[in-house]
């Protein structure tokens, strides 16, 4: 009889163990990083890499900046119509997070064209309409060539025109997560749903720890 | 003595084995090489399973016009599209890129892959069958 009881014991005594080890690693998990480089000021103070300001216009005319995105989180990714490469895989993650966070309204989507000139409103239009978008929520950006390359290289993403690539741009397929201060929280493969899904644990992780409480800060 | 004899004997003729087992197993899926076509070269648009991209891209699973399509879907492949078509009731008007570099051999593969793939049952297309539809391209 005492062998059992002991065994017993001892199989309690693991598994309020493993519940204690799992909730404490929970607890231990440290926020997001932010990344970029670091400036310091001449005073000595230490400034955060930023997204710089921006103005483009999305499918509807409207102009979207910095502004706009302001006290919300957002998905960045560059793309444009006709690449025949990657860009649909990327689309296709990028309906899945529209759909996902559709109701969430601190969280916006924004895809910048690579490839203005073709790009034009009413070919996003017609390219966001196809994939049943809901303008609020996801801007298909376009505007002036060069500010939108120097754009990608402040999102620190790849961006080269290569006439031997396909459809003319040789680009990354990264999804970059940034929060409500325009700083940028995590970098993600937005070819892989995999690499998507882990976007989707952290832009939820992100909305819990900094959304609601940030907001009322910037508020106040 | 005996067992030892056959293990000593014996190996040879299982390695064999196993290696033909290997080698008909290949051959016995034909589809090995339309897969890898497939996921080269088609899976980017029309994604792994087939399933296109809302009305931006047509769908290959379960798509009406692949299984009424015969050899002749492998111009469509080969020369790719810029006209509107209708897959399921649904107009698609964008451009679909040519895979102008893929032989005829690659294309029976591709194209008997789509074919057979996602649920899809249409009839299988042979290589007879392609190069003269290749030859007939509008």
């Amino acid at each position: 009889m005492r062998q059992p009881t002991r065994n017993s014991f001892f199989f309690l005594l693991m598994i309020s163990w493993g519940i204690i080890a799992c909730n404490s690693q929970e607890v231990v998990e440290k926020p997001l990083p932010i990344l970029g480089e670091k400036t310091i000021t001449p005073e000595g103070d230490t400034l955060l890499y930023q997204i710089p300001p921006f103005a483009f216009v999305d499918q509807d005319s409207n102009m979207i900046s910095e502004k706009d995105v302001a006290g919300k989180f957002y998905v960045a990714d560059f793309f444009f119509t006709t690449c025949p490469s990657i860009c649909p895989k990327m689309s296709a993650e990028m309906v899945r997070l529209h759909d996902e966070f559709l109701k969430e309204d601190q969280l916006l989507l924004l895809s910048y064209s690579l490839d203005p000139k073709y790009d034009t409103v009413a070919v996003l239009k017609d390219y966001a309409t196809k994939l049943g978008v809901n303008t609020e929520k996801w801007h298909l950006l376009t505007g002036d060539e060069q500010e939108l390359y120097d754009l990608a290289y402040a999102y620190m993403v790849n961006a080269v025109k290569d006439e031997t690539a396909p459809g003319g741009v040789l680009h990354s397929g990264a999804f970059v997560l940034v929060d409500q201060n325009r700083h940028v929280r995590g970098f993600y493969d937005g070819t892989i749903p995999e690499e998507v899904d882990r976007l989707m644990v952290d832009i939820r992780r992100l909305i819990k720890e900094e959304g609601t409480i940030k907001e009322e800060s910037t508020q106040g | 003595m005996k067992i030892r004899n056959i293990l000593y004997y014996g190996w040879p003729v299982l390695v064999v084995g196993i290696a033909l087992i290997f080698y008909f197993q290949d051959n016995a899926n034909p589809s090995g090489a339309g897969q890898r076509l497939y996921t080269t070269h088609c899976a980017n648009c029309h994604m792994d399973n087939g399933q296109g991209l809302r009305r931006l891209i047509p769908p290959l699973a379960g798509a009406d016009y692949v299984h009424a399509a015969g050899a002749e879907m492998a111009c469509l492949i080969r020369n790719g599209i810029a006209d509107t078509m209708v897959v399921n009731g649904v107009t698609y008007s964008g451009v679909m890129p040519g895979n102008t570099y893929l032989d005829e051999v690659e294309l029976v593969a591709v194209l008997n892959y789509i074919k057979q793939s996602w649920g899809n049952s249409g009839e299988t297309v042979t290589y007879p069958e392609v190069k003269k539809a290749l030859s007939q391209c509008p």
